[in-house]
């Protein structure tokens, strides 16, 4: 039997390193805030908004925007689809580097 | 997509699930301190008890019935805590700049809120026995309210936290079979214990 091709199992929108984090982070916690987020990765406000709003365009992530005092208060949180998608890809990779191993 | 490649985006998630969940700059050292400032208290505690004072009534060796707590024993608890609370946040703080991670994020945040709920309820339930005269279950309701803080706080930080908090659970319950023994078994729950596995954070940690 031919072994399934891992690759078809990737999830496009993970290509990108940034993105990828971003999920990560949100499966392991119920939710996130968006400075606590930008102080984890070290990236800058505008590339973080950017990923984050295509992950949000996938629904794979929720915003929920809260008030703290007068500050806002931006939290993430994944969605079961993109819980699935991220579990999806992980499993891609890791059947991957089993195939590598195989050879 | 190249082999090396994976295996570092694989990595990289790991850590960023752990660090983002976890806070990972607990202090072991202020553990070993903790536990230092416990068997001084205990110490205090024990040599005041002996002074053969008519008010409570002193068996020589460990075995020391309470019958009526002196407020000064309070005080010297009270002032452990805070010693043990001060130096923990700042050593963790100091910990947590040098490895260049946050201190006041949403794993630090659940982990205070985790611990500080058995924690209070403890406080506020000892206050209670206090008030009421039943001085012999003191000892051992600390030792499994402070148990089971650590329990439900070990989600939020290293996983050794949480064999500390059942032994201490156990400690506690070992305590109010046998009621004689609270200050021995106070000194090997809050002292010996925090200073074991304040070691072993600072050495398997760093720090």
């Amino acid at each position: 039997m031919a072994a399934k091709n891992p690759f078809e199992n990737l999830d496009k929108a993970f290509e990108n390193r940034v993105r990828l984090q971003i999920m990560s982070v949100l499966v392991a916690n119920e939710r996130y805030d968006f400075n606590s987020l930008k102080e984890l990765l070290s990236i800058t406000d505008g590339n973080l908004a950017s990923h984050l709003k295509a992950l949000e365009k996938d629904e794979y992530i929720v915003v929920n925007k809260t008030f703290v005092g007068r500050k806002p208060n931006t939290n993430y949180a994944a969605t079961e689809k993109g819980k699935k998608a991220f579990k999806q890809h992980i499993d891609a990779l890791d059947q991957f580097l089993k195939l590598q191993r195989g050879k | 997509m190249e082999e090396k490649q994976i295996h570092d985006d694989l990595a990289s998630i790991r850590s960023l699930m752990e660090r983002s969940s976890k806070f990972i700059s607990l202090s072991g050292l202020s553990g070993v301190l903790a536990g230092v400032y416990a068997l001084i208290g205990v110490c205090i505690i024990y040599f005041k008890l002996s002074g053969a004072n008519t008010a409570y009534s002193v068996i020589p060796g460990w075995h020391t019935i309470i019958y009526y707590l002196p407020s000064s024993t309070i005080w010297i608890a009270i002032g452990v805590l805070i010693a043990s609370v001060v130096t923990c946040v700042v050593l963790s703080t100091y910990k947590a700049k040098r490895k260049g991670q946050q201190v006041w994020g949403p794993a630090s945040k659940a982990l205070l809120f985790n611990i500080s709920v058995p924690l209070l309820a403890g406080g506020l339930f000892i206050i209670i026995l206090l008030g009421r005269g039943i001085f012999e279950f003191v000892i051992p309701s600390s030792l499994i309210f402070y148990g089971l803080a650590l329990v439900s706080a070990s989600n939020y930080t290293f996983g050794v936290v949480k064999y500390l908090g059942i032994l201490q659970i156990a400690l506690g319950l070992i305590a109010a079979l046998l009621p004689g023994y609270g200050l021995l078994l106070w000194a090997l729950g809050f002292g010996v214990l925090h200073i074991v596995y304040g070691s072993i954070m600072y050495f398997k940690y760093g720090g």
